[in-house]
């Protein structure tokens, strides 16, 4: 794919975290999921689509690496599990989920690119319990930008963002189609 | 002579259901046969004022407000709700088959006609997605008491499912309720008052006009076959053997393939392939017809064998049915010779061994029948799911 058919970054989107940043975020996040050593059971990485199936497979990556070994990877959508659906006059895409593992047993990193009202999270954590019952569920997120809605907070986080209401957080990625990583502040009136 | 027909066709049809529900307005029941694209295709999703989804993948089509036909549908509808269907396979095959998208919403069947696997596969899929579902059977209902379709749509109306599955005996039935409820909420729009739910319509089957989710799941069949990419299923040929008739699988089918930019032939005996197919459907798309399998099947890649409906066949329309078979039963053999090593073959079901399909193809390595079986369920899934959410009510909160 040469350049011309790459998606481009608006120009009034404000890069906060630039591609290299999100490696060695994401590098530190390995490291921390590993050393932390209270938790039982094998891990195995869950990343909620889109992005976080993205990042989700980068830690996974780096994992298997410093280890030496494989460890298990899977992706849902929660889109089945939102609390908004019968708010929202806007059709969700659907796709498939894919835990090829038995998630009983083992210590489940759930990774996605923004932590916001905790409402993903949410219904992340209702489609997990719907495919067995897990030793613990950790949570891994590249950016937080606050305004929690739900008692939910992450485990390790790559950058926290303060943001007023109106703002909004995006990441995007090479997997996405862009030329480069990056996590993007917008104010409200270029969305 | 061909335009007559076409037309006789329709007639024959309008006097059925005219028959059997006296009352109904034959200008609307007309307008739901012919123009169905006014009210299956209406766009009112994605529409003003709708409540940003944060963080989640949208899809920039519209839904139509009905499932009524494939006729009414566009190639990226058609491609979404494939996709999307998809996606639904896997949760069949969890330990735990349930997902709460549909929580406290309400789908009524309605089974006005003999059905085992397509009311099975909705009640199964309503269930999945969590919704309550109520069956309703012909012979239980207030319809053998006499009720109208018209007054069946208002009563339905006042109970407020979100979503109805009609399976009808009369084309057209399902057009007809679905105009009458739009009817309805318009009006009650005029009068200023809310309309809280707005009951879509999803045709299980009317007459011998569409079975639409059949066709989508067929589709959805060839589409997992070939590596799960719409390129490689478009721009084919498809045959399509047996009695095409009686056939609203035949029909759904050919408007999926014309969607799909397929080439279709019908191939049958005369008195099972009508010509005038040729005249009602010249403008979707390539078509033609074959009345021997030889040149039907010449290099085609997807064969679908219709079911022969042995209750109103022998001595009418073929002389018997042992000589249909040597005529046209799809054997391992003549796909052979005749198709493509490749070929595929599809069946609707239930199946006459031996008499439109043989053994060999049943239990070869082309036959895709059980597959298509399996696919029911995420189809309806998929439809039900679609239907049922992304309609805002009118002041929706958050």
């Amino acid at each position: 794919m040469s350049s011309d058919d790459k998606h481009s970054i608006p120009t009034d989107w404000k890069t906060v975290v630039d591609t290299a940043a999100i490696d060695r975020c994401l590098t530190r996040m390995s490291y921390e999921i590993l050393e932390r050593k209270d938790s039982e059971g094998e891990v195995a990485i869950v990343g909620i689509r889109t992005a976080g199936e993205f990042l989700g497979r980068r830690i996974h990556d780096k994992i298997c690496e410093i280890e030496g070994k494989e460890i298990p990877f899977g992706v849902i959508d929660i889109t089945l599990y939102r609390d908004d659906l019968s708010h929202s006059s806007e059709q969700p895409m659907l796709k498939a989920t894919d835990l090829p593992f038995p998630v009983s047993g083992h210590r489940i990193i759930l990774v996605d690119d923004v932590l916001y009202t905790g409402r993903t999270i949410r219904a992340a954590l209702d489609a997990i319990i719907d495919f067995g019952r897990p030793t613990c569920v950790e949570l891994a997120v590249l950016a937080d930008r606050g305004h929690r809605e739900f008692p939910i907070r992450p485990d390790y986080v790559g950058k926290n963002i303060p943001t007023s209401k109106d703002e909004f957080v995006r990441v995007r990625l090479s997997e996405m189609g862009y030329e480069n990583d990056g996590v993007y502040l917008i104010q409200d009136h270029s969305i | 002579m061909k335009t007559m027909g076409c037309i006789l066709y329709k007639t024959t049809l309008f006097n059925e259901i005219l028959q059997e529900h006296g009352k109904m307005e034959n200008a609307a029941l007309q307008e739901a046969m012919t123009g169905n694209k006014n009210i299956a295709g209406t766009p009112s999703l994605l529409q003003g004022g709708a409540k940003k989804l944060e963080g989640v993948e949208r899809s920039s089509l519209c839904y139509p407000d009905h499932l009524l036909s494939i006729e009414s549908l566009t190639s990226e509808q058609l491609t979404q709700l494939i996709e999307s269907s998809n996606s639904f396979i896997e949760i069949s095959e969890r330990e735990l088959k349930k997902v709460p998208a549909l929580r406290g919403k309400t789908i009524i069947n309605v089974f006005l006609e003999a059905s085992t696997r397509t009311r099975v596969s909705f009640e199964i899929a309503g269930k999945r997605l969590s919704a309550d579902t109520i069956n309703i059977s012909g012979s239980g209902s207030s319809m053998s008491k006499g009720e109208s379709l018209l007054d069946m749509a208002r009563t339905l109306e006042a109970m407020k499912p979100d979503v109805v599955v009609v399976r009808h005996r009369a084309g057209g039935a399902p057009h007809f309720l679905a105009q009458e409820l739009n009817k309805r909420y318009e009006k009650l729009a005029q009068r200023g008052q809310r309309v809280s739910t707005r009951t879509a319509i999803v045709n299980a089957g009317d007459g011998m006009h569409e079975h639409p989710t059949q066709a989508l799941l067929d589709i959805l069949t060839l589409y997992r076959k070939f590596d799960q990419d719409m390129k490689k299923i478009s721009g084919k040929k498809v045959a399509i053997v047996g009695d095409i008739r009686h056939s609203r699988v035949a029909r759904s089918n050919i408007w999926a393939h014309f969607l799909l930019g397929n080439e279709v032939r019908l191939v049958g005996p005369p008195t099972l392939v009508p010509q005038d197919y040729l005249g009602a459907f010249a403008e979707g798309g390539k078509i033609s017809i074959h009345h021997d399998l030889e040149s039907g099947l010449e290099d085609v890649d997807f064969i679908m064998v219709l079911r022969m409906q042995l209750e109103r066949q022998e001595g009418f329309f073929v002389p018997n049915l042992e000589q249909y078979t040597r005529l046209y039963c799809v054997t391992e053999q003549r796909v052979r010779n005749f198709a493509k090593p490749e070929t595929v073959v599809m069946h609707p079901g239930p199946v006459n061994r031996g008499i439109e399909i043989s053994r060999d193809i049943l239990e070869g390595e082309r036959s895709l029948i059980e597959e298509q079986v399996k696919h029911g369920v995420a189809v309806r899934m998929a439809v039900l799911f679609h239907l049922a959410t992304g309609r805002s009510s009118e002041g929706g909160e958050s």
